[in-house]
């Protein structure tokens, strides 16, 4: 179905089969969140992670989508999560280039999930040769 | 000029090897056309009408003579031996082979140059004013400041995948020479009342089919604050710019259907949270940036007092050379619109001859203008008989900046694939048509600006006399714009009324200009403030006739 890649490659997709997984709406429907088991939250591309504040120490990942990889929102959204204080995983779902990765990981985005289709097309050795050097931004905002 | 650090120079070989990569899999199949599309785009590589087109990055329009050497080097070794001066301040090349490009992008690094974001929906190449570190009437450099925007919109991780294109303008003087009124975002260097430096930052100005003026989002802006400023608008465009519709995707839409003053609340919201968690930017890297725009050290020689006796001389003087802020310099404009020629052409014997001229007479600084020439921007009176004779044995001498015949074009169908209408042959006729320049400088002050399609890359909703080329059912027709204006008191053209054919379009103007030769005040009362004068009724009966008009009625 989908092939999880982070810094290292493939990699098994380790979310656990009892990890509870919400759309982003739900923590506002008063839903009971889980106690014991990981939860994971699904965005939709127009949330605003600021919504998300209250629940940041109980959430375990955020799922952003990714429609086209010509849509670049979810480069800010993982961006304003980040600035927030979000600490957990953020998994970037859907259409990302081999060359959009780099960015990603610059973003605070930790691994991206793809279709085996594109796996295929797009096998791990070119994932692990993207480069991770650090970027113009970094230098200059020595501070953040 | 700035030179590349370290960083720099690795940055750029990195996005070359970067781009070879991607090539080889466009090639082998793992990137398909669609994914290669954003890529190559980034690179500034675009699929032309009958090839493709390489548009390289000069970055605030300054280059040195080496540059320039090189870029004549690429001309003949890849293409066919020209190149073309864009309303970008960039150079585009026409023919390239996707094989090359790799090579070519090599080539540009070994002299500091790349093609980075020069097209594609990214913070493009940052434009500033062509006369910068040399006008006399500058506050400031706008230069330093322009810099410091390249190196934080290259490669930046959240904003390469815009809704569209986006494109920030710096002008450090109050006579507005770089269209800021005209751009995404436009920066004017100002001082507050306790004079401190800072920008006026207006937001979502833009011609193309739905031209408009920009905004002032923020009167003042500490120079400090720039970049956490710049990160705010851009996160709120990126997250609420249209995406559903190419043509409404632009900032400038985002403004108009938001409001300005919501806008500007979310912006500074956003602008609050990057001003705290950014903090300041590196000193050493601002120093660094400085560093590289120190004036040059002045030649103190006084400028010549003896009259000049020479007539070409005399007028390419006038019409070619303006204050510098040294009084013994002068700022000296060569025109790549020879009579008749295509504008913004040069070949690479002629970029040859520039960039010596720039090494030997102007401090080894060059830039290009948006306005498609090219300007030695520091030269000794005493030297300008040398540069002029020199220019006119390499047919870069014509005296015509700001006259009838600089006209800017885009490509048009001669090359684009979007353009519905030619242009530059309108150009061209209307500059031979106006070949004689005594008569362009009895005309005066005059810019005329044609697209090819009405997506506006030759400016035109802001010439004094504005042309768009369109497609009418498989035949061109060209609509006449008037009293547009791209400087500080920007102005949208008014569109006079039904178009014209190809073969009656030049016609038009030459009757628009006699009309103007005839009811201004004087020679000193210029194309543009005739029109303003008197509207546009006047004009319009000269181009349709006022009994034609009656007899219809």
């Amino acid at each position: 179905m989908t092939q999880v890649i982070d810094k290292t490659g493939f990699v098994a997709d380790e979310w656990p089969e009892d990890g509870v997984e919400l759309p982003f709406d739900a923590l506002w429907t008063g839903q009971d969140l889980p106690i014991d088991q990981p939860l994971a939250v699904r965005f939709d591309i127009f949330a605003n992670p600021e919504n998300l504040a209250p629940w940041f120490d109980k959430v375990d990942m955020v799922v952003l989508p990714f429609g086209t990889s010509a849509d670049g929102r979810g480069f800010s959204l993982a961006r304003q999560l980040r600035q927030l204080g979000y600490t957990g995983l953020i998994r970037a779902q859907g259409h990302i280039l081999v060359d959009q990765f780099r960015a990603a990981l610059r973003v605070g985005i930790d691994q991206v999930a793809i279709s085996d289709e594109q796996a295929q097309r797009n096998p791990e050795e070119q994932w692990q040769s993207v480069s991770l050097s650090e970027g113009y931004q970094t230098r200059l905002f020595a501070a953040e | 000029m700035y030179s590349y650090s370290n960083f720099d120079a690795d940055f750029v070989r990195n996005r070359v090897a970067e781009f070879r990569g991607q090539v080889e899999r466009r090639i082998d199949g793992s990137l398909t056309e669609d994914e290669f599309k954003p890529l190559r785009l980034m690179n500034g590589l675009y699929l032309q009408l009958h090839a493709y087109m390489l548009r390289v990055a000069v970055p605030y329009g300054t280059l040195n003579g080496r540059q320039m050497r090189q870029l004549a080097y690429i001309a003949e070794t890849w293409d066919k031996g020209y190149g073309h001066f864009t309303t970008r301040q960039n150079i585009q090349f026409n023919w390239p082979k996707l094989q090359d490009v790799p090579d070519i992008l090599d080539a540009l690094a070994d002299v500091g140059m790349h093609a980075i974001q020069t097209s594609g929906n990214c913070i493009r190449n940052v434009t500033a004013d062509h006369f910068a570190g040399a006008a006399a009437d500058e506050i400031e450099d706008p230069r330093p400041t322009a810099e410091l925007i390249r190196q934080w919109s290259t490669d930046h991780p959240e904003f390469a995948y815009l809704p569209r294109k986006f494109k920030v303008a710096v002008t450090g003087s109050p006579n507005d020479r770089a269209v800021t009124k005209a751009h995404d975002i436009g920066l004017r260097m100002v001082r507050n009342d306790a004079g401190e430096p800072g920008y006026e930052v207006v937001i979502g100005g833009g011609l193309g089919r739905t031209p408009m003026i920009g905004k002032v989002v923020r009167d003042f802006l500490p120079k400090a604050d720039l970049l956490a400023y710049l990160e705010a608008i851009l996160q709120v465009y990126n997250l609420s710019g249209r995406r559903d519709n190419k043509y409404k995707a632009r900032i400038k839409i985002l403004v108009h259907e938001t409001g300005l003053d919501e806008l500007r609340a979310r912006i500074e919201e956003v602008f609050s949270r990057q001003q705290r968690l950014l903090g300041e930017v590196d000193p050493g890297i601002v120093a660094r940036i400085d560093a590289g725009f120190t004036p040059p050290v002045w030649d103190t020689r006084p400028a010549p007092e003896a009259p000049v006796l020479d007539a070409g001389l005399r007028s390419f003087i006038d019409t070619n050379v303006v204050a510098h802020k040294q009084p013994q310099y002068g700022i000296v404009s060569v025109s790549i619109k020879p009579i008749g020629g295509t504008p913004g052409d040069a070949t690479s014997a002629q970029m040859r001859v520039l960039a010596d001229l720039a090494e030997r007479y102007s401090h080894d600084e060059l830039r290009i203008s948006h306005e498609q020439n090219v300007i030695l921007p520091h030269v000794h009176r005493a030297d300008i008989p040398a540069v002029y004779a020199e220019l006119r044995m390499a047919g870069l001498a014509t005296a015509n900046i700001g006259l009838v015949s600089d006209i800017i074009a885009c490509p048009g169908m001669d090359y684009c694939a979007l353009a519905t209408a030619r242009s530059i042959p309108i150009a061209q006729q209307i500059s031979e048509s106006f070949a004689d320049l005594d008569a362009q400088r009895d005309i005066g002050p005059l810019k005329i600006k044609i697209s090819g399609c009405i997506n506006a890359c030759g400016h035109h909703h802001v010439g004094h006399i504005g042309i768009l080329g369109l497609d009418r059912a498989g035949v061109e027709n060209y609509q006449i714009t008037l009293g547009g204006d791209g400087t500080e008191t920007a102005t949208i053209g008014s569109r006079t009324g039904p178009g014209f054919a190809y073969d009656e379009i030049v016609p038009a103007v030459e009757r628009l200009i006699e009309a103007y030769l005839d009811l201004r005040e004087g020679p000193e009362e210029a194309f543009l403030a005739t029109y303003r004068r008197l509207g546009l009724e006047p004009f319009k009966a000269a181009l349709y006739g006022v009994e034609e008009r009656a007899d219809a009625a």
